[in-house]
């Protein structure tokens, strides 16, 4: 018991944690509106994105924080507005613009930076030096992004479900994207330094997708993965002192073990494709009652 | 000008209306007048411009020539084809109606209020005691009837339904029927598209045949007819009458038909 209660005597490994527990929630609260929009490549392609401003800033002496987050949030409203317009597809165009983004940052880091410490700490997270600023910063994004749900909970529920309908009885389905592609990118940043970019994504999908097995109730799924993203983010944590391993593959790798004890415990319920008349098909969780 | 519609201001009307998607015409001219509580359906072959003439109503899809003039204030409710819906959305049926119900600043819960409105509005559309299911635990009527409820409840001026009867069977198709007269009887004006031409169309007050241009407007009985089908399919269709009503099969000409029957007998061993 000792053992387990040691780091917390240190001021690094309670801020980090703290971080990972706020991260994690505010990641599992997001990654529902990602995992049900099908924007789970989004959110990947975003955090790579991300990099490429967080490379710049750093190397330039600008506020990370500030220049990072500014290229993330044009990155994500770039996506958005590829993704409405369908131009060349959606895919092929994310693919473009995140991955030139984090080849960007390699690249700046490569000619101008030296790898190490930070450069390792920037793609896979890194408890060491997080200050108590950063969990004043993450704190304030999960502030934001509860607002953000609690207010816009029926705009953003309509425009997730059904997004021709909820266009057609007025809700501002560009603004809803918009500001849901602002959160998710201040969630990527502000998570990215506990972490790292290769693995944000994992948090944005695996405890919302964790969350979907357990319910069906949109509200009760909000709740879950936010409370599942939390919980990996503490025990990941305390793995990550004890294993002497970066946080991010530790908070990552609790999750997909927690993916995996639930998936084997609901049962495997495989969604059956159904053919729509279009020829298109379409997933659904059951066949529909007898008629 | 080709158009149905009663005296009267109208609800919505369709002024020489055209629409592109990139470089084809979607729809070309194209007049129309939809009165207060009319029961219109669109027919026409698969990329006529029937869910266009919708969504132009809605104000999704924007005419690059010709003027589309709506009433002031008029609340439109559509309903959409059901195939393009997510069924494993984690949401119940009472969270499915409810989420049309956004006007003003609302917490994420409902009021109760709210939660009578929903009732009654499931209660009105034999979903009663269904608001705590899931909606992929309904049958395909039932699918369908969720979603007219998440329309009735905003009390719309006029509903607009995309092919409310695809893919169900067809006692579904008489209760959606039944209970779209219903509605139209209580004053509600209905804008439907449909490619059943016997089991739905044939049973409308007004029709229009659209193939990109309003082929021809008007009642059944007037637009039901094999010049205005071949015109507006580009196949030929007989159209016979069966105790007054209307009944449109696919049309042979009998050099057509000969050869047909001989290899069927052939088959057949006679």
């Amino acid at each position: 018991m000792k053992d387990l209660l040691a780091p917390f005597e240190f001021e690094f490994f309670r801020n980090g944690l703290a971080v990972a527990v706020l991260a994690g929630a505010l990641c599992g609260l997001i990654g529902v509106y990602v995992v049900l929009k099908g924007m789970s490549y989004i959110g990947h392609g975003l955090s790579h994105a991300i990099f490429g401003g967080f490379a710049a800033s750093s190397l330039l002496g600008v506020n990370v924080l500030l220049g990072a987050g500014l290229w993330g949030v044009v990155s994500g409203l770039m996506i958005s507005g590829v993704t409405r317009r369908r131009l060349i597809g959606s895919d092929a165009a994310i693919g473009v613009i995140t991955t030139a983004s984090f080849a960007l940052g390699l690249a700046l880091f490569a000619r101008f930076g030296a790898s190490g410490a930070s450069f390792d700490a920037a793609l896979f997270g890194s408890i060491l030096g997080v200050s108590r600023g950063d969990v004043v910063a993450v704190a304030a994004v999960l502030v934001l992004a509860l607002a953000v749900v609690v207010i816009g909970y029926r705009s953003l529920l309509f425009t997730t479900f059904d997004p021709e309908v909820a266009e057609a009885s007025g809700v501002r389905t560009g603004r809803v994207d918009a500001l849901l592609m602002l959160v998710l990118s201040l969630s990527i940043l502000a998570t990215m330094q506990v972490l790292g970019v290769t693995l944000v994504a994992a948090t944005l999908v695996i405890p919302a997708t964790v969350a979907r097995m357990l319910t069906d109730s949109f509200a009760r799924m909000l709740v879950l993965a936010t409370a599942v993203g939390a919980l990996c983010g503490f025990v990941g944590m305390n793995l990550s002192y004890h294993l002497d391993v970066q946080s991010g593959p530790t908070i990552v790798l609790v999750g997909a073990t927690l993916f995996a004890v639930v998936f084997v415990a609901t049962g495997s319920r495989r969604a059956p494709r159904r053919q729509g008349f279009d020829g298109h098909g379409s997933s659904v969780a059951a066949p529909a009652a007898p008629r | 000008m080709t158009s149905v519609g009663r005296l009267g201001q109208p609800l919505v009307a369709f002024d020489a209306v055209t629409c592109r998607y990139r470089d084809d015409a979607v729809l070309v001219d194209v007049d129309l007048v939809v009165g207060p509580g009319e029961f219109t359906g669109i027919v026409g072959p698969s990329g006529s411009g029937k869910t266009t003439v919708l969504r132009v109503i809605l104000g999704t899809v924007v005419p690059v020539a010709g003027r589309l003039r709506r009433r002031a204030a008029m609340r439109v409710a559509y309903v959409p084809q059901v195939e393009t819906v997510n069924w494993s959305f984690p949401i119940t049926v009472a969270e499915c109606v409810l989420m049309a119900r956004r006007q003003g600043r609302r917490p994420p819960w409902a009021s109760r209020a709210e939660r009578a409105d929903v009732t009654d509005v499931l209660d009105r559309l034999g979903l009663g005691g269904l608001g705590a299911r899931h909606i992929r635990a309904l049958s395909g009527g039932q699918q369908q009837r969720v979603f007219l409820a998440r329309a009735l409840l905003g009390r719309p001026d006029l509903l607009l339904l995309d092919e409310p009867t695809s893919g169900v069977d067809v006692r579904t198709r008489h209760e959606i029927l039944h209970l779209l007269g219903d509605l139209h009887r209580d004053g509600l004006a209905i804008v439907l598209t449909t490619h059943d031409l016997n089991g739905v169309a044939a049973h409308l007050p007004n029709l229009v045949c659209l193939n990109r241009v309003v082929v021809a407007a008007g009642r059944p009985a007037e637009v039901l007819t094999s010049a205005v089908l071949e015109a507006t399919y580009g196949a030929p269709m007989e159209v016979l009458d069966h105790g007054g009503m209307r009944v449109v099969v696919d049309g042979r000409r009998p050099a057509d038909v000969a050869p047909l029957d001989d290899r069927l007998r052939r088959a057949a061993g006679q």
